[in-house]
């Protein structure tokens, strides 16, 4: 294999496992323990991808999560295609195969770079200013092009086969970050015996300490790699910690409630990958949290600062110790701080030529500076890059001396050949988490950094996300910050080496010799927003912070602004002289690292979308081929159709038969509240519209219920079981919070009230049987029980056995057909249901589903709650008037019943609709207007609540509200249809057997 | 005079480097006295600011944003424009919005983007059904336009929803109106304010309003951190903090201020070309013109001004969206946040007098308002000038909590995004 | 996501409450005495504070024992939590 960037010793990775993958449809090798980014760079790769905006050649730019340019998408097949994933956090694996992104026809040959081109007429917020005109061309046209030209990777087309996965966990400390920090918080921590989880983003432990130099850091003596490798195997062995890798927390929310995302297999080959959980989401409760989440390194802002080739300093040295991978043979360096001598030290220890180092200070006495003048590097101090050259990679840059004040360059320009420049402008501290959290940041002038302040929760930050630097301060305040946190005494003595230098000169914006205007200097790579962007919206009045992140779209691409957010708030505050303190910062937003759907979905997915509830009879209905219909949660029978029948030939049949002889219908789901206490009946007088003291024990009563505005908003028969005991049905729908709002209702405004209150819902199965062979049926089914009408009318409830088992059976109606609803012991609702088909079938029963059930119910005009109602229909609405009780002091909606709109005369009222023809069906949801017009708009009085063809009168029916519909009996009204207008009488809302007769039959 | 944007003039700046364009609005000290005040400089406010200015010749008019204009739920919602409304007032107001959107970009001389790619409503049930095709015939009378689309029309008009009849609330059925469609939040309100402040009203950013000076019944000025100003008229177009400001004015509004949360993923090439909402399995998405899916989650149930909602909303946000969307599942998450919304119990907004001479609100635009934001500043400023509602907005008065007269939007299936 | 202290049960997770609104609200013994505006100002009007709100809580999930609670709806603060009937804790 050739990896000709690849030293021939060095870095944690795997020598004795060669990985192959493919790049853009050409196979290359890396190791085992490889990134993407690392084995491209070993390969010699640095163009990966193309720009958002310009479509310039864009190169990996850091190692991590940070990452703004390397995006790449892996290709596996439609339905397992990841885009937009970067390169510096995949981690190789055999078979891997990523393309480059955003790029046609190819990321070498992009025609989209056409853009570049135009940059110059199309600065931040072009697209506000044109496209215009005319109106027409937008959508089509303008909009059409910019969407294809913007978007980053492809989305999958076909479902995900991968599984997810949610955990919970509780815990007394959570350590975010794995870092020196946060190893040794939770080294201090472990001790102290409490419940403790430490997390971190990445594969490998130990943070930027892991890929620093050797010769110049040492903790007690070891190498930082041994004292991170020692300190985590130390902590391995408490039981009371859990250590998670490959774990970033995505989100932290109000009372330490955090969201982390697990990734589990990404990292394997596939054939690992198989049955495996991809990913994991966990819901963390942590009584404590520790923020140790460390900085993250600034680039340099400068003219042509993005081309492919130019690194973060600490990336290139992560490279190096960690991958042994060289990222280029002639190095430039461009440095405003010591850190970066470290990676020139580190190069050159490799063997690697540091052709020179570019420094905006004047000097530096810091160890590793000396170090590098001791070992012959060219120093240029106070000085900076003005310009890059290279297309596709940076082969020279251009520098100058910097005036005394910084503000200008000055002097001649002179050019340094090179393959690489390795950038530094210090670190920001990461306080995303702290932020979410909803700490309080300070700027640190000095420094230039926003650190966190003041925090609201049970946490505490340490180590660089607390803007603390060098590795002995960030071990020591993190071992005696996590005492003090935690209230213990676990101190431990530390000898740790390290370079001196902490000089740091800051510019956000680098003088160029250039007109501004002619300088593409980047702030958000990936947005293609530059330097000029935000003169140009501040220029323009676009004051706020805010504003200029919007107008340029600064720090909105997928990084989130983690590279350059501080360097746009840095040359605002230097533009419009404000403080950075008080400029502030915009808003960091969760997640902190993107996180897939499907993890945040987890198992909640395809059947598991929602629960399904299901009658106890509901095999039956399956294996007799019912059609289910979704109420809510529940799956109710439809309708059962039968030799290839049609729903509407089904339902005819279905309706006709529990007229003809008899129907049996499941039940089960209607809302079933028992209810209590001695002031019971008091309490279905104040819930219900109509009185409940005088119902005899054994009788039931059909009620109304009402919202406090007085609209309809439950219906139900209840029963009186016994002097204070009741057994109320809801609606389907509404069973949940009906009993929320009667529980409400005693808990809090009458608590005086002696009442109990139990959902009985799923413990009774229903079985109603109607039509005029249900008595006959009914003796067969049960015994002990005298159907005779004098022992049991019409809305009583008797009790009885069926065999050995007891079932309370109650003669109601909603089909307006004699007819009786057995209760039974839910699992034994099947076997009842059974009893009845079989001792049924001699008479002709027929089970009926939810649709016949309603087309029965409105030939006797009865209403359902939801159907007939919708929140804006009074009782008087519906002319039930009859059941609402004018004695009654007071009950639920009452008082709005007498509001002037609610008393209006002219309200819209619930009627009965035929059609001239009889065979016309309405629709159910047209409108009906009064007078016809040629074209809309036409007044709407009212519209079509249900509508059928009733095989029991042999024409169609149809209910409605109609404006003073009461008054219009016999007129005639209009339904506009799309293709033809339909002439409809206003009648009753009975249909049938108006004197009720049948339900004596 | 604000020079005309235009490619024109994209050019022509591009000479000097972009040196030279003008300031889009000023950014004024307030002044001691005002005809009208309008409190709150989100889309809304700014409008109505503007058509004060423009239809009906307020000359003196400062807008009063305690942060940055926009910065509220303009800039925080999922930017769904559309006029399918039951309900006759709701149709008139939201349409009356929709046609003012149709030219907003020649109008104001910003594109907005208002792209007309449609809004699709699905059906997952009997009920749904019903009411949606309720909803159709009553747009279509109201002169809206509106189709029903059965499965296969769903599926040939956004192939990607998951249309099979096997999950768990299969899709039965959508609504479509054509002209509905999206637009860049953003720009509405910066539009808005370069157009209002052409015409000399002042927008004056980081004022926070401290109280409402009543002289009995009427309105007399208004005290601000930048000092009080003196005004007869004030529109309050606060949002999630009305109540906030009617409590300075001493009376009380019908409103219920909650989280509201919305996500986008990271920016992919063009997959949905339309919006599609779902009120049975809450969930509604669309693409914005950068690529993002742009999703929109429900409201959490308690009061709050914190601007964040719990993450258990988010996930049955999603939920849904897999649900109907399976080719989403491996796509990120990139950003989420929150807004403060201000809810009626109606789920219907508030242009209205109030009880207080010269103190008007819009208000209780709920989950629902950007769509409405250039009728809502239209009629406002209407309502406003004359001291009497426009025949539009004369059914949003405070007074129907009094009467019953309520316009109840969300009993009628109409999802209120 | 609050941890909310349910006076019956404990500190559990915000997912087993549901919000009940306004606390206090007392309803009118004898509505029918009320004139329109008083009842809508019962029914519809609210204070929604932004501050310090006294607010009914109801442990759905849990015991379902409605509660009421004082949070600072600025930041979600939870003040106290206290049983209905109850005056809350200063």
């Amino acid at each position: 294999m050739s990896n000709k960037y690849r030293l021939s010793s060095g870095g944690e990775i795997n020598r004795s496992e060669i990985v192959s993958f493919k790049f853009n449809g050409k196979t290359l090798y890396g190791y085992k323990g490889d990134t993407l980014a690392s084995a491209l760079l070993a390969n010699g790769i640095h163009l990966v991808g193309r720009s958002f905006k310009y479509h310039r050649p864009r190169g990996i730019f850091s190692s991590g999560v940070e990452e703004p340019n390397a995006l790449v998408q892996i290709i596996k097949d439609q339905g397992k295609t990841d885009p937009n994933l970067r390169a510096t956090q995949i981690e190789i694996y055999e078979d891997l195969n990523v393309i480059s992104q955003n790029c046609w026809p190819s990321v070498n040959f992009d025609i989209g770079a056409i853009n570049n081109f135009f940059s110059r007429i199309i600065p931040a917020g072009f697209y506000y200013k044109t496209f215009m005109w005319p109106a027409s061309l937008w959508k089509n046209v303008y909009e059409y092009f910019i969407r294809k030209a913007a978007g980053l990777g492809k989305s999958p087309t076909k479902k995900d086969p991968d599984i997810y996965d949610h955990s919970y966990y509780h815990c007394e400390v959570l350590i975010v970050g794995a870092g020196p920090a946060g190893l040794m918080a939770a080294k201090t921590a472990a001790k102290s015996g409490k419940k403790i989880l430490l997390v971190d983003e990445r594969s490998s432990f130990g943070g930027n300490l892991n890929f620093s130099n050797k010769d110049y850091n040492k903790i007690n003596d070891q190498t930082p790699f041994d004292w991170i490798k020692k300190t985590y195997q130390d902590l391995e062995k408490n039981k009371n910690i859990k250590i998670l890798n490959r774990t970033s927390v995505a989100a932290y929310h109000n009372y330490n409630y955090l969201i982390m995302l697990q990734n589990l297999t990404d990292h394997l080959p596939d054939k690992d990958k198989k049955g495996k959980i991809r990913q994991r989401l966990w819901k963390i409760r942590a009584r404590k949290v520790i923020l140790a989440t460390g900085a993250i390194e600034r680039p340099m802002i400068f003219d042509c600062n993005d081309r492919p080739g130019i690194m973060l300093s600490s990336a290139v040295r992560k490279y190096v110790n960690t991958y042994g991978v060289k990222c280029g043979e002639n190095i430039t360096i461009f440095t405003n701080n010591d850190d970066a001598y470290e990676t020139a030290i580190t190069l050159h220890d490799k063997g690697v030529k540091i052709k020179a180092i570019i420094d905006i200070r004047d000097n530096s006495d810091g160890t590793l500076p000396k170090k590098c003048i001791d070992l012959g590097i060219k120093i240029h101090w106070k000085s900076t890059v003005v310009y890059t050259e290279g297309y596709k990679k940076i082969n020279k840059i251009h520098v100058m001396k910097l005036s005394k004040d910084n503000n200008n360059v000055v002097g001649n320009k002179f050019k340094i050949d090179c393959d690489l420049l390795c950038v530094s402008g210090g670190y920001t501290p990461a306080i995303h988490l702290f932020t979410q959290s909803g700490g309080k940041l300070e700027y640190n002038e000095q420094k230039h950094y926003f650190f966190p302040k003041k925090n609201t929760l049970n946490q505490i930050s340490v180590g660089s996300c607390n803007g603390t630097f060098g590795l002995k301060n960030i071990i020591s305040e993190a071992q005696e910050k996590t005492n003090e946190f935690l209230n213990i005494d676990q101190k431990e003595q530390f000898n740790v080496l390290e370079p001196k230098g902490e000089k740091f000169e800051n510019i956000w914006l680098l003088p160029t010799n250039k007109v501004s205007g002619k300088t593409k200097s980047f702030v958000d790579y990936q947005n293609d927003s530059t330097s000029n962007d935000i003169k140009l919206a501040l220029r323009e009045g676009f004051k706020s912070i805010e504003h200029v992140k919007r107008y340029t779209t600064t720090g909105m691409a997928t990084d989130q602004g983690k590279i350059g957010n501080m360097h746009a708030l840095g040359i605002v505050s230097e533009i419009t002289n404000t403080k950075l303190g008080e400029l502030g910062t915009t808003t960091f937003r969760p997640p902190y690292s993107p996180i897939t759907f499907g993890a945040l979905v987890g198992r909640n997915v395809g059947q598991f979308f929602d629960i399904t509830r299901k009658t106890p009879m509901h095999d039956w209905h399956e294996k007799n081929n019912a059609k289910f219909e979704d109420v809510g949660q529940w799956k109710r029978a439809w309708y059962y159709p039968s030799n290839n029948e049609s729903m509407y030939d089904a339902v005819q049949r279905e309706s006709k038969a529990a007229r003809t002889k008899a129907g049996i219908l499941d039940a089960s789901t209607l809302g079933k509240i028992d209810i209590q206490g001695s002031d019971a009946s008091e309490f279905l007088n104040r819930v219900y519209t109509n009185a409940w003291s005088k119902l005899a024990i054994g009788k039931c009563r059909y009620g109304l219920m009402l919202n406090e505005d007085g609209m309809v908003y439950d219906d139900g028969v209840t029963t009186r079981l016994g002097e204070n005991h009741y057994i109320m049905t809801t609606t389907t729908g509404g069973a949940a919070t009906v009993m929320g709002k009667l529980e409400d209702f005693l808990q809090t405004e009458w608590p005086e009230l002696k009442v109990y209150l139990t959902s009985v819902t799923d413990h009774f199965a229903t079985v109603s049987v109607c039509g005029p062979y249900s008595k006959k049926i009914l003796e067969k089914v049960t015994q002990n029980i005298d159907y005779s009408d004098i022992n049991f009318p019409h809305m009583s409830f008797k009790d009885g056995l069926i065999d050995k088992i007891k079932c309370r059976v109650m003669r109601i109606s909603f089909t307006g057909e004699l007819s009786y609803e057995i209760n039974v012991q839910a699992n034994y609702g099947q076997s009842v249901w059974e009893k009845c088909m079989k001792a049924g079938k001699d008479f002709g029963i027929t089970p009926y589903g939810t649709e016949a059930m309603h087309l029965l119910r409105a030939e006797k005009g009865f209403i359902i709650v939801g159907q007939e109602t919708d929140g804006t229909v009074t009782p008087v609405d519906l002319q039930m008037d009859w059941i609402v009780s004018k004695k009654k002091y007071d009950f639920i909606g009452k008082r709005s019943l007498y509001r002037s709109d609610t008393m209006r005369e002219d309200r819209k009222q619930y009627v009965g609709l035929l059609t001239n023809d009889p065979k016309e069906i309405l629709e159910e949801g047209a409108q009906i207007v009064a007078e016809v017009k040629n074209m809309p708009p036409m007044d709407m009085v009212g519209h079509v609540t249900s509508s059928y063809y009733s095989p029991n009168l042999n024409k169609s029916i149809a209910l409605a509200v109609v404006k003073n519909g009461k008054k219009l009996k016999g007129k005639k009204l209009y339904v506009p249809m799309p293709n033809k207008t339909i002439e409809v009488t206003v009648s009753d809302t009975i249909f049938l057997d108006k004197e009720g007769k049948r339900l004596n039959a | 005079m604000k020079k005309k944007y235009s490619i024109f003039a994209l050019i022509k700046n591009s000479l000097s480097y972009h040196e030279n364009w003008q300031k889009a609005w000023r950014n004024p000290e307030p002044k001691s006295k005002y005809d009208a005040v309008i409190i709150g400089g989100g889309g809304h406010g700014l409008a109505s600011a503007y058509y004060l200015a423009k239809e009906h010749n307020f000359k003196n008019i400062a807008v009063l944003e305690k942060g940055w204009i926009g910065g509220g739920n303009t800039g925080r919602n999922t930017t769904i424009i559309r006029s399918n409304y039951l309900w006759d007032a709701s149709a008139g107001l939201y349409d009356h919005a929709l046609k003012i959107w149709e030219n907003l970009s020649q109008e104001l001389n910003y594109n907005v983007m208002f792209s007309q790619r449609g809004v699709m409503n699905l059906a997952h049930n009997q009920h749904d059904v019903r009411e949606l095709k309720r909803r159709t015939h009553a747009n279509r009378l109201n002169g809206i336009d509106c189709e029903w689309l059965n499965v296969e029309q769903v599926k040939k008009f956004c192939p990607i929803i998951n249309c099979s009849p096997n999950i768990r609330y299969p899709v039965m059925g959508s609504t479509l109106q054509r002209r509905a469609g999206t637009a860049r939040h953003d720009a509405v309100a910066w539009g808005y304010a370069r157009g209002a402040d052409a015409m000399g009203v002042d927008i004056i950013q980081n004022c926070e309003v401290k109280g409402i000076k009543r002289n009995g019944d009427s309105v007399e000025g208004i005290e601000t951190t930048k000092g009080f100003i003196r005004t007869k008229k004030i529109g309050v177009v606060a949002a999630g903090h009305s109540s906030v400001i009617a409590n300075m004015a001493g009376i009380r509004l019908p409103l219920e201020s909650k989280p509201l949360q919305a996500l986008v993923s990271e920016p992919i090439k063009p997959i949905i070309d339309t919006v599609v909402m779902s009120n049975a399995v809450h969930a509604y998405v669309s693409q914005s013109d950068k690529g993002e899916l742009v999703i929109g989650a429900g409201t959490d149930a308690y009061i709050s001004y914190t601007q964040k909602g719990t993450h258990e909303i988010i996930e049955g946000t999603l939920k849904a969206i897999l649900e109907l969307y399976p080719i989403f599942s491996r796509l990120r998450m990139l950003r989420q946040w929150g807004g403060v919304v201000d809810i009626c119990p109606d789920a219907s907004p508030l242009i209205s007098k109030t009880s207080i001479k010269g103190l008007y609100f819009n208000c209780g635009w709920g989950t629902g308002g950007f769509k409405a934001t250039p009728g809502s500043g239209h009629l406002f400023a209407h309502t406003i000038a004359k001291d009497e509602p426009h025949a539009l907005n004369a059914s949003f008065n405070i007074n129907r909590f009094v009467s019953g007269d309520l316009v109840d939007e969300h009993g009628a299936a109409a999802v209120a995004h | 996501m609050f941890l909310i202290k349910c006076p019956f049960c404990g500190e559990r997770d915000h997912s087993e409450f549901s919000y009940g609104g306004e606390a206090h609200l007392v309803r009118p013994k004898q509505p029918t005495e009320l004139s329109d505006d008083q009842w809508a100002e019962y029914l519809f009007m609210r204070k929604n504070i932004k501050g310090l709100q006294y607010e009914r809580w109801n442990h759905l999930h849990g015991c379902r024992r409605w509660f009421n609670m004082a949070r600072d709806t600025s930041n979600d603060k939870i003040h106290s939590v206290y049983k209905i009937g109850e005056k809350p804790s200063k």
